[in-house]
């Protein structure tokens, strides 16, 4: 049951072969039996998953079921859900129950879609490894002596460990894509806009984005039909009219020309995920498709400009962290200014007290101009670079990733070597365009290797229809991490 | 040496909309702490703000009330700092670019008129307030005004006196409440003044430096803040010293100001713009459409009063100093010559805002209506009654006698203007009183008092005294 998709466990639920709560109970069965190996949950709920569970088996039996009526989807624990612990990988958090719904979880919720837990992350979705995290690190379900990338690393083992049938994610850049690439499931980034970002907790407002993650690009259609959406709460939120992003999966892709970014084969890539790269490359031309060059000259400038933009951003976001209202409070201290001083510096970890120092120091007086402005003016650039290429191509391919999964421990005391395994990814944020990653192959050690895939503004439908033909005609997707059967 | 006071004036008017400038909790002054913040303002982890346009209509409304510029597109930025009851760390407001540029007020000071510029109004939010009482040891956050809407609005330092800054807030403290953008409520804070003050010898250009005066709630403070101020500055000046820039708090106990930080402890707010808020774009449209909502606004008011009704200037401004009293007052002189209409004036700037002040009203509570009090001049103008009956008239109409006519019906206060009878009483006056004729007769004016003295004793004051001298004149002359 764990390695059918959602598409098929819909069908199934559709047929009344199974039930909701059938599902339900199998997935916390096995995340019960898995959880300390690869610690991809912060907060199970047996009994308000089942609730809700429940309530979906009886909308189905009153045949006002949808398509996901009752299938589990797991929450990063950065969106807020109504009486869930909600910590975004956080000791700041460790105690805030949400008193809300967010956007995504509202859709969810409202589609009939069970909620799985709350999944492991970066602390503040700030990480490349889910190292991060006030609790502890996900194990890659790959080799769990390796990680699952992040932030969204638990979201991704958990798909990959088959404790989940799909998860929820955010990407800031590259949070959904690159643990997806490093865990061989499939994750996409919309559109900046297209998911409201109303109660996902905001690590850097102009770059965030939710997006689903699955085992199949079809799977990514249908939790994006419940997660994309206009919001008014959300003033960033594009109000446009409802798409089906299933309605291009099945269209032939003869003809298409995909664009290869001479920057993305240059060096830092490992030759393993080249190969894997150039594999899918390779079964995209046998699919119909013309390979172009394109170029992304000012591509190798995204990883400073975001080092700029999102620490900025990041540092005036998490001011409210203060211990006043909710969260955290250090236990001791003398006065109003201690309070602040000592909840935070115990309350943060030292990945995000990094990021709010650089995101101090960027915006200081005499420091702005150099910094964030310059920084504002280069990610315009960037993105201009990006609508050039779309000029000469209709998607744009590559590696997610430089490398497959690393080891535990290996760049957590070098953030810069950390920051770079992001160097793929983080362009198209800064751009605000889609991009989703899928399995493409492993590497001589048996880790899987991401094929990124980036379409212009709103053209998810056409990356997942890439996506499913590439699917259609090769099987990386359905591969399963021994230990997960 | 000669000084010169230079000021200009911050001010922060609360925008009088139902609800927060980026969230849906209710704005109403009162309520039970923390019982009007929603998440937005409490700041829940992943809540957004959501701009109100109410509150954009208001701000335009003021840059058309002021001739300034609408910028079709401002921009909010985050001003970050760490307080207790700024829930966010950060407060939103414009910075760069603010919805409002320019403009200018005019403002009567000594009877000359003067125009004081406005450098911007930006739009911002409020934030909670700390309460030190009641918490042993502790303080306690009521989060019910965090996130209020508020317009900032900053002139120019082109005010050269405590009066004329009192005039210039007054002046402005009208405007906000004439195009209804905001309450005026002083005490409840809705309108709240800081002043940036210096001083420079007369004759120079260069600005000397600034102190900055917080917490003037009430147009009073701002006088005697301003003049404390300004004596101290002059004192250090003069004493050989240097005035520190730095922000200071008035006092109103000790009515002095006190030093609250100096520039070196100035906050980096660290502004950025928000990224959470698109910029605000204002559609040609949009302004169009709050023009064609916008009332006549005082000073067109002011020169139509001065044109159709002969008003001085300051009568007009007197006048035009809120819309009620010009509502009033355009109500009362409804097809008023000159001089029914200074007779209009005198009567709602004299007695009538007096019996308002001691009982507290508005203008618009008051006990008599502008046709009534017209009815009551038209009484005055017509002869029935003299200047100090009409006063008693007034006094019964305010008690609720009903309006001139039934007063006078009920009440036989009016003046004997028939001369008939008038010319009998005088007769028998003058009969009843030969010494002080022929005293009169013999050059003695103080005769002549005593006679219309009798007579007004005669008529119980009824006589209109023009009258009786006109006829006792020429009855004596005779």
């Amino acid at each position: 049951m764990h390695d059918a998709t959602i598409s098929m466990l819909s069908r199934q639920l559709a047929e009344k072969r199974l039930s909701s709560v059938e599902i339900t109970q199998h997935f916390l069965s096995r995340i019960k039996a898995l959880s300390t190996r690869y610690n991809c949950f912060i907060t199970v709920d047996e009994e308000k998953s089942l609730a809700q569970a429940r309530a979906a088996d009886t909308l189905r039996a009153q045949g006002r079921a949808q398509p996901l009526t009752g299938i589990p989807v797991a929450q990063k624990d950065i969106f807020c859900a109504k009486g869930w612990l909600t910590t975004c990988g956080s000791r700041i958090l460790g105690n805030f129950v949400a008193p809300y719904d967010a956007h995504v979880v509202e859709r969810l919720n409202g589609a009939g879609a069970v909620i799985l837990g709350k999944t492991n992350m970066d602390e503040f979705a700030m990480g490349s490894s889910n190292e991060t995290s006030h609790y502890g690190p996900v194990r890659n379900p790959w080799d769990v002596q390796t990680v699952p990338g992040g932030s969204s690393g638990g979201s991704a083992a958990a798909v990959a460990a088959r404790l989940a049938p799909g998860a929820t994610g955010t990407d800031t850049g590259g949070s959904i894509r690159q643990p997806a690439a490093l865990t061989g499931v499939c994750g996409l980034k919309p559109t900046y806009g297209v998911v409201s970002r109303y109660g996902m907790i905001a690590f850097a407002s102009s770059l965030d984005q939710g997006g689903p993650m699955a085992k199949c690009a079809e799977d990514l259609a249908l939790l994006l039909n419940i997660m994309a959406g206009f919001d008014a709460r959300d003033s960033t939120s594009l109000e446009r009219e409802a798409e089906d992003y299933t309605r291009e999966l099945a269209r032939p892709i003869a003809g298409l020309r995909v664009g290869l970014p001479r920057e993305f084969f240059a060096e830092g890539v490992s030759p393993d995920v080249a190969r894997a790269v150039d594999g899918a490359a390779a079964e995209l031309r046998k699919l119909g498709c013309e390979t172009v060059e394109v170029e992304l000259p000012r591509m190798r400038l995204s990883v400073p400009v975001y080092y700029v933009l999102a620490p900025a951003e990041a540092s005036s976001n998490l001011a409210r962290y203060d211990g006043v209202r909710y969260g955290y409070r250090a236990p001791e201290f003398t006065d109003l200014m201690d309070m602040y001083k000592k909840t935070r510096a115990q309350g943060f970890g030292a990945e995000v007290k990094r990021r709010i120092l650089i995101g101090t120091y960027v915006l200081s007086h005499g420091y702005y101009d150099a910094y964030y402005i310059r920084a504002q003016k280069l990610r315009r650039l960037i993105a201009a670079d990006f609508a050039e290429a779309f000029k000469r191509c209709d998607v744009i391919i590559g590696p997610t990733s430089p490398t497959t999964a690393f080891r535990l421990g290996e760049k957590s005391g070098d953030p810069v070597q950390m920051y770079l395994s992001d160097i793929y990814t983080i362009a198209v944020n800064l751009a605000g365009l889609p991009g989703m990653s899928v399995p493409c192959g492993f590497d001589t050690k048996g880790l899987p290797v991401g094929l990124q895939i980036i379409g212009n503004y709103f053209r998810e439908a056409q990356i997942l229809n890439v996506a499913h033909q590439y699917q259609l005609a090769t099987d990386w997707h359905l591969r399963a991490p021994a230990g997960a059967e | 040496m000669k000084w010169e006071t230079v000021i200009g004036l911050e001010v922060h008017a609360q925008l009088s909309t139902r609800s927060k400038i980026f969230s849906a909790a209710s704005t109403a002054f009162g309520a039970a702490p923390n019982t009007q913040a929603c998440g937005v303002d409490v700041a829940l982890p992943g809540v957004l703000p959501v701009l109100n346009r109410e509150a954009v209509a208001k701000a335009i409304r003021l840059g058309l009330a002021v001739g300034g510029k609408i910028n079709r597109r401002s921009v909010f930025a985050r001003k970050n700092y760490f307080y207790p009851d700024l829930p966010k760390g950060y407060q939103i407001s414009q910075y760069e670019i603010p919805i409002i540029e320019g403009g200018t007020l005019s403002i009567l000071v000594d009877g000359a008129e003067k125009t004081v510029r406005l450098t911007r109004a930006h739009l911002e939010e409020d934030a909670g307030k700390s309460l030190h009482e009641d918490f042993h040891g502790s303080t306690g956050i009521d989060l019910n005004r965090a996130g209020t809407p508020l317009l900032e609005i900053v002139s120019e330092p082109d005010m050269r006196s405590a009066a004329d800054a009192v005039a210039y807030a007054k002046a402005l403290h009208g405007l906000v409440r004439w195009i209804d953008i905001c309450d005026g409520n002083m005490q409840e804070g809705s309108f709240r003044c800081d002043a940036n003050v210096s001083v420079r010898p007369v004759g120079t250009d260069r600005l000397g430096t600034r102190a900055e005066i917080k917490n003037l709630n009430s147009f009073r403070f701002l006088e005697r803040a301003v003049e404390f101020e300004v004596r101290r500055q002059i004192e250090i000046l003069e004493d050989g010293g240097r005035v520190v820039q730095e922000t200071r708090l008035y006092d109103p106990g000790r009515d002095e100001t006190r030093s609250l930080r100096t520039k070196e402890d100035a906050h980096d707010y660290r502004y950025f713009p928000d990224p959470d808020l698109l910029p605000l774009a204002v559609s040609e449209r949009w302004i169009e459409e709050v023009k064609a909502a916008l009332p006549e606004l005082p000073q067109a008011k002011r020169g139509r009063f001065i044109r159709d009704f002969g008003l001085s200037v300051y009568d007009a401004a007197v006048l035009t100093a809120g819309r009620e009293i010009a509502d009033y007052f355009e109500a009362a002189a409804r097809g008023a010559d000159a001089k029914v209409a200074k007779h209009c004036a005198n009567w709602i700037a004299g007695n009538l805002s007096a019996r308002l002040n001691e009982e507290g009203l508005d203008i618009a509570q008051s006990r008599i209506s502008a046709p009534a009090l017209r009815g009551l001049i038209d009484r005055i103008i017509d002869g029935t009654l003299s200047g100090k009956l009409a006063r008693e008239v007034f006094d019964a109409m305010w008690a609720g006698d009903g309006d001139a006519a039934a007063v006078i019906a009920a009440t036989g206060l009016k003046q004997i203007s028939d001369s008939g009878e008038l010319e009998s009483i005088i007769d028998e006056i003058i009969a009843a009183n030969t010494r002080q004729v022929e005293d009169y007769r013999a050059g003695k004016e103080k005769a002549f008092n005593s006679l219309v003295g009798q007579v007004m004793k005669a008529t119980k004051g009824k006589a209109n005294p023009q009258q009786v001298n006109a006829i006792l004149k020429r009855k004596l002359a005779g």
